[in-house]
């Protein structure tokens, strides 16, 4: 089994790297990737992430919904990402993020709730105690990460606004700034990028409100200063930089469902039964794990937390809601 | 003109004397002819280096195999262009390189071919069916593909002479599948809306296309 369970397996002193020795993992992998030899895209992503003003450090406690496996490295993590308000490339965000200012910045909690208003961030994050996520991260395309993701789960900040009795969806915004966002002047996609979830997605443990990665603040290209994470679901459901949360009563329209309907569903569950039009979603390549000359692995149902949320989906046509 | 062109290509040179301009011309094709082959192993030799030294970035299957479809497409439109710039008045002995560019678009989009059946589907040769036959963007790929195989395999002198007038017909597949390969780029960005660069390529094709029915049209009216 891929996923500690509560209590069963306490994470051994032995098992955690030493702090002095973690806090200097980027210049030990800095120094990896020169040694590696210095040119082209790896490096080029290193330099641009690292330019960015120090990010605050966060801290964290474990949690034993986090998976053991080897995590990405910092280098993919924050190098290779969709991100399309910043460019369609997968090294544009880390290119052009620097320009996204994430303070001041508020979240603001509208529709059916009984305490709607404007959450400043630093407000949002002292709202709950962050814990250290290590989750699997499986993209549309067929690439899959684990990333050591901070943050807490969705559903604390959902019961403290409290919502009322015909909030049976969320969904959330976004942050769509010209000014800021160079792909935003692009028509790929109708902006702001708009996702949502089913109410009991919503407030699984699972679901999280992510500020942070690798114990640091997100850095841009991640979706700063605040983001969702939905492990069980393909990563475009995991909108980034969100700047607005609404209860409302009415399944979402969410973007890339208004882009391409038939092949991006409201669900989205990972389901390596169900193949996107355009390829199968049976295997995925593991970045940075999985060598050239890999051959891919099998996805899992549910990206592997199957046993946690397979409950969610009980007499649901998979197939019919993708 | 086409088949002229290549035909002439497999002939031996003309006999000294003959032909002083012709003569000229193939003083420089030599050499130009191993520049260009040299040239257009560069693309290949960018990828090897760059996967020696880590430079194929986060997902270097993705990377590579869609570089050498870049390459296949460029190395298609590089040899449609080689008629109009003959006629825009580029030596008439440019049309010697036509059958290495060719070959080259052939090479590059086999590689791109097998990195798919081999990293991609793991020689799942069922899953790839299921992929040829369901999924167009595959299947215009594949077809395109598939076009290049003949006009590869009859592109040496024996084939040329051997099938004489025929060839000419045989190789008007090019018209066919370069657009399938435009096709093919253009269907894999749609679903992402993301269609520029495909459109590029499709620009371009449209164009070499249309100078050639252009210059029909005005030869017709002349005759």
């Amino acid at each position: 089994m891929l996923i500690r369970k509560t209590g069963a397996h306490p994470i051994l002193s032995s098992e955690i790297t030493p702090r002095t020795v973690y806090e200097r993992r980027r210049e030990f992998i800095r120094t990896a990737a020169a040694a590696a030899l210095l040119p082209a895209a790896g490096g080029v992503h290193a330099g641009r992430a690292d330019q960015a003003a120090p990010r605050a450090a966060l801290a964290t406690r474990p949690s034993p919904l986090s998976t053991d496996e080897p995590r990405t490295s910092w280098e993919d993590v924050t190098g290779y990402n969709n991100f399309f308000e910043f460019g369609t490339g997968k090294s544009d965000p880390a290119a052009n993020a620097h320009r996204l200012r994430t303070r001041p910045w508020t979240v603001s909690i509208e529709g059916a709730v009984a305490k709607p208003g404007v959450y400043d961030i630093d407000k949002l994050l002292g709202l709950a105690p962050l814990e250290e996520r290590v989750y699997r991260m499986r993209c549309v395309e067929g690439w899959s990460m684990v990333i050591p993701w901070v943050g807490y789960s969705l559903a604390e900040l959902i019961r403290r606004v409290e919502p009322l009795g015909d909030a049976r969806y969320i969904e959330y915004v976004t942050l769509a700034d010209e000014q800021q966002m160079p792909g935003v002047r692009s028509p790929v996609l109708v902006w702001p990028y708009v996702e949502g979830l089913r109410m009991d997605e919503a407030m699984h443990p699972l679901t999280l409100l992510t500020f942070g990665l690798y114990g640091e603040a997100l850095p841009n290209q991640n979706g700063a200063p605040v983001r969702i994470v939905v492990p069980w679901k393909y990563g475009f459901k995991s909108g980034k930089s969100v700047v607005a949360i609404r209860f409302v009563e009415k399944q979402p329209m969410t973007t890339w469902h208004i882009a391409a309907p038939r092949e991006y569903g409201f669900y989205s569950n990972v389901n390596p039964e169900v193949a996107h039009p355009r390829w199968s979603q049976a295997t995925e390549r593991r970045i940075g794990e999985d060598g050239f000359f890999t051959r891919k692995r099998k996805t899992l149902m549910f990206n592997g937390y199957a046993d946690q949320v397979a409950s969610l989906y009980a007499g649901m046509d998979l197939r019919r809601y993708y | 003109m086409r088949a002229r062109g290549l035909a002439r290509a497999g002939q031996p040179a003309a006999p000294g004397g003959a032909d002083g301009a012709r003569r000229r011309s193939q003083d420089w094709l030599g050499p130009v002819r191993a520049a260009v082959f040299v040239a257009s192993l560069l693309p290949l030799c960018r990828l090897v280096v760059l996967g020696m030294t880590g430079g194929l970035g986060a997902n270097p299957v993705e990377f590579v195999t869609r570089s050498l479809g870049t390459w296949t497409l460029v190395f298609l439109c590089l040899t449609l262009a080689v008629s109009p710039a003959r006629w825009l008045g580029a030596p008439p002995a440019i049309v010697r390189l036509r059958r290495m560019l060719g070959l080259y678009a052939f090479f590059y989009g086999s590689l791109h071919f097998l990195l798919y059946i081999w990293l991609d589907q793991w020689f799942d040769w069922r899953a790839v069916a299921a992929d040829i036959a369901e999924r167009p963007f595959i299947t215009a790929g594949f077809a395109a593909w598939l076009l290049m195989v003949p006009l590869a395999i009859t592109s040496n002198r024996f084939a040329i002479r051997r099938l004489g007038s025929r060839w000419q017909r045989l190789h008007r597949l090019v018209y066919l599948l370069v657009p399938l390969g435009v096709l093919h780029f253009w269907w894999h960005k749609a679903g992402k809306n993301d269609i520029g660069e495909p459109a590029v390529y499709a620009a371009i094709v449209a164009v070499l296309l249309a100078v050639r029915i252009v210059r029909r049209i005005v030869a017709a009216r002349r005759a």
